[in-house]
């Protein structure tokens, strides 16, 4: 009986751990492949703005209207006991600590992290990853680095927009739509929300981005099967990235707002 | 020279190479023959150290290629040429740029040199003024020619073709055998091709390897071959469908 439960555990853990063992086994060749030339830059460039192309529209339509639905719904609950000056704090620290980083992360994730997985599923099955190694080319380096890197400059880029655009819109509503005291807002703002706040947040930002490519490249390198396959690298990514994401930000912010 | 020595090789359960053995001498021309997924292309991809065998050996020039680091066989690597049997073009580049992508990884060379190379590799294989275009904008024998210029962009010593005729229509076909003739002539170039077309196999092939079963079943000249009385070969180059060879299950 108990030998059969840790066996069940046993079938049930083995493919996520494999994966684990794998997406770190790549981990590993990035680093070692990162310092050593040539350098792949322009594409990294194209990467960079290929992400930020994808991604900004709706990273600044989802970071205005967060920072005003959180000021509104702030503003009304406060307002039952007497604190609706606290409205400016409420939106600063959300934005900066939590939602910016992590909605911007979801958003490049479902945007450029499948396009990510889609290209390089599409390579692998129509053997130009394999047609790039018989070229003496490490497809590695080639093309994962490039995006690895792209998204870990662009993402933190990306929260620092997200975080001025959400306070922005909690601005808006707070002292345009509701009327409020503009000085308390502003001081509100200014007073509780310190350098530290926005580093942890751009900290996150950073891994987010690092986790998601890392994710994604992984899922589309190692498609098999067809088009179909390409197919279910994509969902896998995204889905496997939303994960990767909600569940890091939990013990991210356990650790640097402990 | 290439040497395949008791290749295995399994996917999974899908156990395709069985203990293959296959000798390639410096300058010869051997075309693999063999059924729709017996494990040709995996051979080609064994030879040029994409896949790793199970069990066995792959001695290119007297050095075991799965014993090399990284860089010794990248080495060997840019002494290759491949044809894909589907190509593989990289379709976020243009015409040119594919044909040259090799010289621009691994020379010096400006731009303009990389696209006058790219246009003469181009033209050796029948193909003028697609230099702009995409690949996407290709026909399917277009982008095989294409996929050739590639292959021959470094020029190697030895090229391996995956089916380099399939596809194609049989005045281009032929054009096609006479370049990897050519080639191999003017250059001294060692090649391996993998084909079920068996006209052009007679043509460009100093020997014949029937592949069956995970192994190579017979080797010999295209005379040889031709009057072979091995039932396996005979049912394959004739195209009869009874015979020891079976349709079901492939
Ligand atoms: N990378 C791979 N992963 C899994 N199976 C493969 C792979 N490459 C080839 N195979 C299988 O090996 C067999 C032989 O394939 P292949 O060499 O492409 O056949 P062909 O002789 O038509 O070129 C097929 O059953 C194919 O499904
Ligand atoms: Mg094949």
């Amino acid at each position: 009986m108990f030998v059969k439960l840790i066996e069940y555990i046993g079938t049930v853990a083995r493919k996520p751990i494999e994966e684990i063992g794998r997406i770190i086994m790549l981990f590993y060749s990035i680093l070692k492949l990162f310092v050593r030339p040539p350098f792949e830059i322009k594409h990294t460039i194209k990467q960079m703005l290929e992400i930020g192309v994808k991604s900004l529209p709706v990273v600044l339509i989802t970071a205005v209207f967060t920072g005003m639905v959180l000021a509104l719904q702030s503003y009304t609950g406060f307002k039952r006991f007497g604190a609706e000056g606290l409205v400016g704090s409420v939106v600063a620290l959300s934005m900066t600590r939590e939602l910016g980083p992590v909605l911007t992360a979801l958003i490049v994730a479902g945007r450029a992290g499948a396009a990510m997985a889609a290209e390089l599923g599409t390579m692998r099955v129509t053997e130009q990853i394999d047609a790039l190694e018989t070229l003496a080319i490490n497809p590695i380096k080639y093309l994962i680095i490039p995006r690895f890197l792209a998204s870990l400059i662009m993402l933190p880029a990306l929260v620092i927009v997200s975080d001025i655009v959400g306070i922005l819109g909690g601005y808006f509503v707070t002292v345009i739509i509701l009327k409020a005291n503009v000085t308390t807002y502003m001081r509100m703002t200014w007073d509780y929300l310190e350098t530290q706040d926005i580093y942890n947040g751009l900290i996150k930002a950073c891994f987010f981005g690092a986790a998601l490519s890392l994710v994604s490249c992984y899922r589309g390198f190692y498609t098999e099967g067809g088009a179909e396959g390409v197919g279910k690298a994509t969902t896998g990514a995204v889905v496997l990235s939303f994960m990767t994401i909600l569940i890091s930000d939990y013990f991210l912010s356990a650790w640097l707002f402990e | 020279m290439i040497e395949l020595i008791d290749i295995h090789k399994s996917f999974g359960k899908n156990y395709v190479l069985r203990g293959l053995n296959l000798k390639i001498n410096k300058g010869e021309s051997v075309v693999v023959i063999g059924g729709s997924g017996s494990g040709k292309s995996v051979i080609l991809k064994h030879i040029i150290g994409l896949l790793k065998p199970d069990k066995g050996t792959v001695m290119i020039d007297n050095s075991d290629i799965s014993k090399l680091s990284e860089e010794e066989l990248n080495e060997v690597r840019k002494r290759f040429g491949m044809l894909f049997q589907s190509a593989a073009l990289f379709d976020s580049m243009g015409v040119w740029e594919n044909v040259g992508f090799g010289l621009r990884q691994h020379t010096h060379m400006h731009d303009e040199e990389i696209k006058e190379i790219a246009i003469k590799k181009l033209k050796m294989v029948g193909l003028v003024n697609v230099e702009n275009l995409m690949p996407s904008e290709l026909s399917g024998g277009m982008r095989k020619r294409v996929g050739l210029a590639r292959a021959i962009a470094m020029e190697p010593e030895i090229l391996l073709y995956d089916e380099p005729t399939t596809g194609l229509d049989p005045i281009l076909a032929d054009a096609i055998n006479d370049l990897i003739i050519n080639m191999r002539i003017t250059l001294n170039i060692t090649s391996v091709a993998i084909t079920h077309d068996m006209k052009s196999a007679y043509k460009i092939a100093d020997r014949i390897a029937m592949l069956y079963n995970g192994v190579i079943v017979g080797v010999g000249t295209p005379d040889e071959v031709r009057n072979t009385s091995d039932p396996v070969i005979r049912q394959f180059i004739t195209g009869s469908a009874s015979g020891p060879i079976k349709v079901e299950g492939r």
